[in-house]
């Protein structure tokens, strides 16, 4: 069991591995989020949405949907940890 | 600040007294910077995950320093459960309510129609209001995976 565990984390290890492949080379300025997303952040984010942090702004907003299941993450790893470990000691 | 007080006074030990007078002084700093770090992310590198790991860490380092009753006389088990649980529905909370005033899910700006303050204030004021539920939510539970890894799950000496 334990070697077909590993075998499977080694085989999506290489799918996902084969997928950064496909990736823009990093700091790529003709990359699609270098010619048409970036900039409109950093030009309208602070009239849209009155953050002077654009860091703030992009993930608050702009990206809040993927804040709030960072947050999520966070508090499903609090309950799985309280739910395996915490007991009464009667 | 009082119950710190009497029990660095009440223990004894050499190198304790130095170590506990020390985490004594530092923690309502650090808990004011958390503070800090979460309100101030709008104009300087913060947030709710940075400044809820600075206050959660505040009690982790009162149950380093003394022990991990201490720590649970500041901050009890019900309310650091509730605490973690409110935390993640204010997220989500605000979410929904922007959906339910008839904008998108977290599009803050919808909530204008609450509140007459402007679209544009609202969202810089909704990523306010979702980053304080952030700051909760980890505060509570870096506190409490301490507390149960710390103890093995049995929250009463700890490390």
């Amino acid at each position: 069991m334990k070697a077909f565990a590993l075998l499977a984390t080694l085989a999506t290890a290489v799918v996902l591995l084969y997928g950064t492949r496909d990736f823009a080379p990093w700091g790529d300025p003709a990359s699609p989020a270098s010619t048409h997303v970036s900039p409109v952040y950093i030009e309208r984010a602070v009239e849209e949405t009155h953050v002077p942090n654009l860091v703030t702004a992009i993930l608050g907003d702009y990206r809040g949907y993927d804040t709030m299941f960072e947050t999520v993450v966070i508090y499903c790893a609090g309950l799985a940890v309280v739910s395996v470990l915490r007991r009464r000691k009667s | 600040m009082k119950i710190l007080h009497e029990l660095a006074r009440h223990k004894t030990g050499g190198d304790n007294l130095i170590i506990q007078t020390a985490v004594r002084l530092l923690v309502p700093f650090i808990q004011l910077f958390g503070l800090y770090v979460i309100v101030h992310g709008h104009y300087s590198p913060g947030g709710g995950f940075q400044g809820g790991v600075v206050l959660g860490a505040s009690f982790i380092l009162l149950a380093l320093a003394f022990d991990l009753r201490t720590s649970l006389r500041f901050m009890s088990e019900g309310a650091n459960a509730i605490l973690g649980n409110a935390g993640a529905l204010i997220y989500i909370g605000i979410g929904v309510l922007c959906a339910l005033v008839g904008g998108l899910f977290l599009d803050y700006g919808a909530l204008d129609r609450l509140i007459p303050l402007g679209p544009v204030e609202w969202r810089s004021f909704g990523i306010f209001l979702v980053e304080v539920g952030v700051g909760i939510a980890v505060m509570s539970i870096m506190a409490s995976l301490y507390w149960d890894i710390g103890s093995g799950g049995e929250m009463d000496e700890g490390l």
